[in-house]
């Protein structure tokens, strides 16, 4: 299970759920995938420092992997923590729909 | 899609180049009317909609790839979880779980759920391939299916990636030399509702299922299959405890060879009236009259006869259960369920309304591809219904695939005129070569079955109509009573045959007086010559006394004239 962190109380956000569990899967080094791994990066940072874990799984190594998460398209990135299971798929250059699919509210960061 | 040399060199010189390679199926038929199955190494598409048996016929597939062919294969499922779909067809004997164990089967469940996606910029589906590729290569599957893709279209929202990403798939397929079945759900105006065709072009087969007087009749058909011949009707496929069979009924030549030999009908008075004594092997026999009038009594003495014989017997019955038939043979002495548990015989019974005219067919075509038997019964003929002209056709079809394989068939009608319809003059009695029509006299308040032979082509037969009678013993043939009265059967028959017989006894006795009274006349007049045989002898014995008497007087008187002379010389 995650580690529970302590977090404060007031916000009503998925910040309360607490920690992030992230995985993204890519295959090879594509544009797509690099493009989706910056991103990813990024946006973690922006929004979620301290909260979360990025696992990267390169299908292209590991395919037996693929069938697991039900993983299609490339990239995905698969909210595993906390729940329900969320696919994002694509290459995270639309930050609206990310934060959308994380459950993350975008005023996360003016609070 | 790129590297594939064959495609266009196939079409263009597809005189010089051997047959397309293909792969058997192993359905039973479906590989018949492609002439040897799927184009090997390319993607097929198989269309039809919901509940046609896709999914079914994409599993045989793999199923006898991985079982007979040492194919193994990997089936993609976009629609059904591995556990629904091995439940599914493990009613068909499939053990999907078993071959997945050996290694011989790979089955993934591709789950799409649009509402956990969230398409936040480009992507492709290079994880389908992934998955694809890797359970190909984990047990070097050589057959592949993709049970239904398009369900892809309704989890992702870019449909123009998603046809980028398809084109590339079966393009990879090929590559791989994979030879797969892509399913897809039949649309509005074109075969798959995502035009699929478009993509899997090589081959395409459709299947049908429909309703027609309440009655459903699966069809398969192979619409398109580039650089090779293929039969181009629709055919009736069967699914049932047993698979998945397609029947190429339509045979439209007569020049089967036909079988040698006279099987005897088991009714010695029967055979009597077939100048052969018997019917001639692999001919139809029809066997017409109304009800009761005897008609299964008769097919059961042929089964009977055929499996004392050591023939094999297939009965397809209409009316009644194989064991209602074998108890009620025993009345007439005949002991059927002992070829049943033998294995010569097997009844099977359906109603009619069970299935189409053409599922029918279908069901008695494989089962008796499966049992062999030489010897067919269907009874009754007329109790399958349809359409006239499709029963014309299926009638037909079936005389001929029984025609085909030399086999004896004998149908029973319950029209006396041997037609199978009464509102159309279409007639079955120009199909059959024999016809025995059974015909129930009633006179005198009685009612007596007789039978007589219509017509049995290439042999002489008895024009006569003969009365028959079952008894404990079997079926026995009496003559009928032929006279000026007409034919006289039953008590009226005994009676004409008592008079008549009295009618010669006098005759007989007549005769003899006759014969006594020639034989008196002859012996008094023998008597007679005796008489006058022996008056002759009396009057030759008198002629010859008076002849030796007049002969003595004669010498007397010469030698007294002698003695007078002596004397009156001898005083001279």
């Amino acid at each position: 299970m995650s580690g529970s962190e302590p977090i404060d109380g007031e916000g009503d956000g998925a910040l309360d759920e607490g920690h992030y569990h992230l995985r993204l899967y890519v295959a090879g080094q594509t544009a797509k995938s690099l493009a989706a791994m910056t991103n990813l990066k990024r946006f973690c940072e922006e929004h979620l420092a301290g909260h979360y874990d990025i696992e990267v799984i390169d299908l292209m190594k590991n395919p037996q992997l693929a069938a697991g998460d039900q993983i299609l398209a490339i990239p995905t990135l698969v909210r595993r923590l906390p729940a329900p299971l969320k696919r994002i798929i694509g290459d995270l250059s639309n930050t609206e729909k990310v934060l959308v699919g994380l459950d993350i509210r975008p005023k996360a960061d003016g609070l | 899609m790129a590297s594939e040399p064959e495609s266009p060199s196939e079409t263009v010189t597809r005189k010089t180049v051997p047959a397309l390679p293909k792969v058997a199926t192993g359905i039973a038929g479906f590989d018949a009317i492609t002439f040897g199955g799927l184009p090997r190494g390319r993607p097929s598409l198989v269309c039809g909609a919901a509940g046609c048996g896709k999914t079914l016929f994409a599993t045989t597939f793999l199923v006898n790839g991985a079982t007979r062919f040492d194919e193994p294969g990997v089936f993609m499922s976009f629609e059904e979880r591995a556990e629904d779909l091995v439940a599914n067809v493990a009613s068909l004997g499939y053990d999907l779980d078993g071959l997945v164990a050996q290694g011989k089967l790979a089955i993934d469940h591709v789950r799409v759920e649009r509402s956990e996606i969230e398409e936040t910029g480009e992507y492709d589906l290079e994880g389908l391939f992934i998955r694809l590729g890797f359970a190909v290569d984990s047990i070097g599957a050589k057959r592949v299916v993709l049970d239904t893709i398009e369900t892809l279209f309704a989890g992702f929202s870019d449909e123009t990636v998603l046809r980028a990403e398809l084109r590339r798939l079966f393009g990879w397929i090929k590559d791989r030399g994979l030879t797969a079945i892509i399913t897809g759900e039949r649309g509005d105006g074109q075969l798959t509702r995502q035009g699929m065709e478009e993509y899997v072009s090589d081959c395409v087969v459709l299947l049908d299922n429909r309703v027609e007087d309440q009655i459903t009749t699966r069809r398969l058909r192979v619409v398109k299959y580039r650089g090779s011949a293929h039969g181009t009707n629709e055919y009736p496929f069967l699914i049932d405890a047993e698979g998945i069979s397609v029947l190429p009924v339509t045979s439209a030549d007569l020049d089967y060879s036909i079988a040698e030999g006279v099987v005897s009908t088991g009714i010695a008075g029967l055979d009597a009236m077939l100048e052969p004594g018997g019917f001639h092997r692999g001919t139809s026999i029809l066997i017409s009259g109304e009800a009761g009038t005897g008609k299964t009594m008769i097919t059961s003495s042929m089964i009977d006869a055929a499996c004392a014989r050591g023939e094999r017997c297939m009965a397809f019955v209409f009316e009644e259960s194989g064991h209602q038939i074998a108890r009620n043979a025993r009345s007439i002495g005949l002991d059927l369920s002992r070829h049943v548990e033998a294995g010569l015989l097997r009844f099977e019974a359906a109603r009619p309304s069970l299935y189409g005219l053409e599922m029918h067919l279908a069901r008695m075509h494989r089962d008796i591809d499966r049992f062999a038997p030489s010897l067919v019964v269907i009874d009754p003929l007329s109790a399958l219904r349809g359409p006239p002209v499709e029963l014309q056709s299926t009638m037909l079809r079936m005389i001929d695939m029984l025609k085909s394989r030399g086999i004896t068939a004998v149908f029973t009608s319950l029209r006396e005129d041997g037609e199978i319809d009464h509102d159309s003059a279409i007639g079955v009695s120009s199909l059959m070569d024999a016809w025995i029509k059974l015909l129930n006299v009633e006179a005198n308040g009685e009612r007596s079955r007789t039978l007589y032979v219509i017509k049995a082509r290439g042999m002489r037969h008895s024009n006569q109509v003969r009365e028959f009678m079952m008894s404990k013993d079997g079926i026995a043939l009496i003559d009928a009573y032929i006279g000026p009265a007409g034919v006289l059967t039953g008590t009226a028959r005994v009676v004409r045959e008592a008079e008549e017989a009295a009618a010669a006894l006098r005759r007989e006795q007549e005769n003899l007086r006759r014969q006594r009274e020639a034989l008196r006349r002859r012996q008094s007049l023998e008597r007679q010559i005796d008489e006058l045989r022996a008056n002759l002898e009396a009057v030759e014995e008198e002629e010859a006394l008076l002849l030796s008497e007049d002969e003595m007087r004669e010498a007397a008187l010469a030698s007294g004239r002698r003695d007078l002379a002596v004397r009156r010389g001898s005083t001279r």
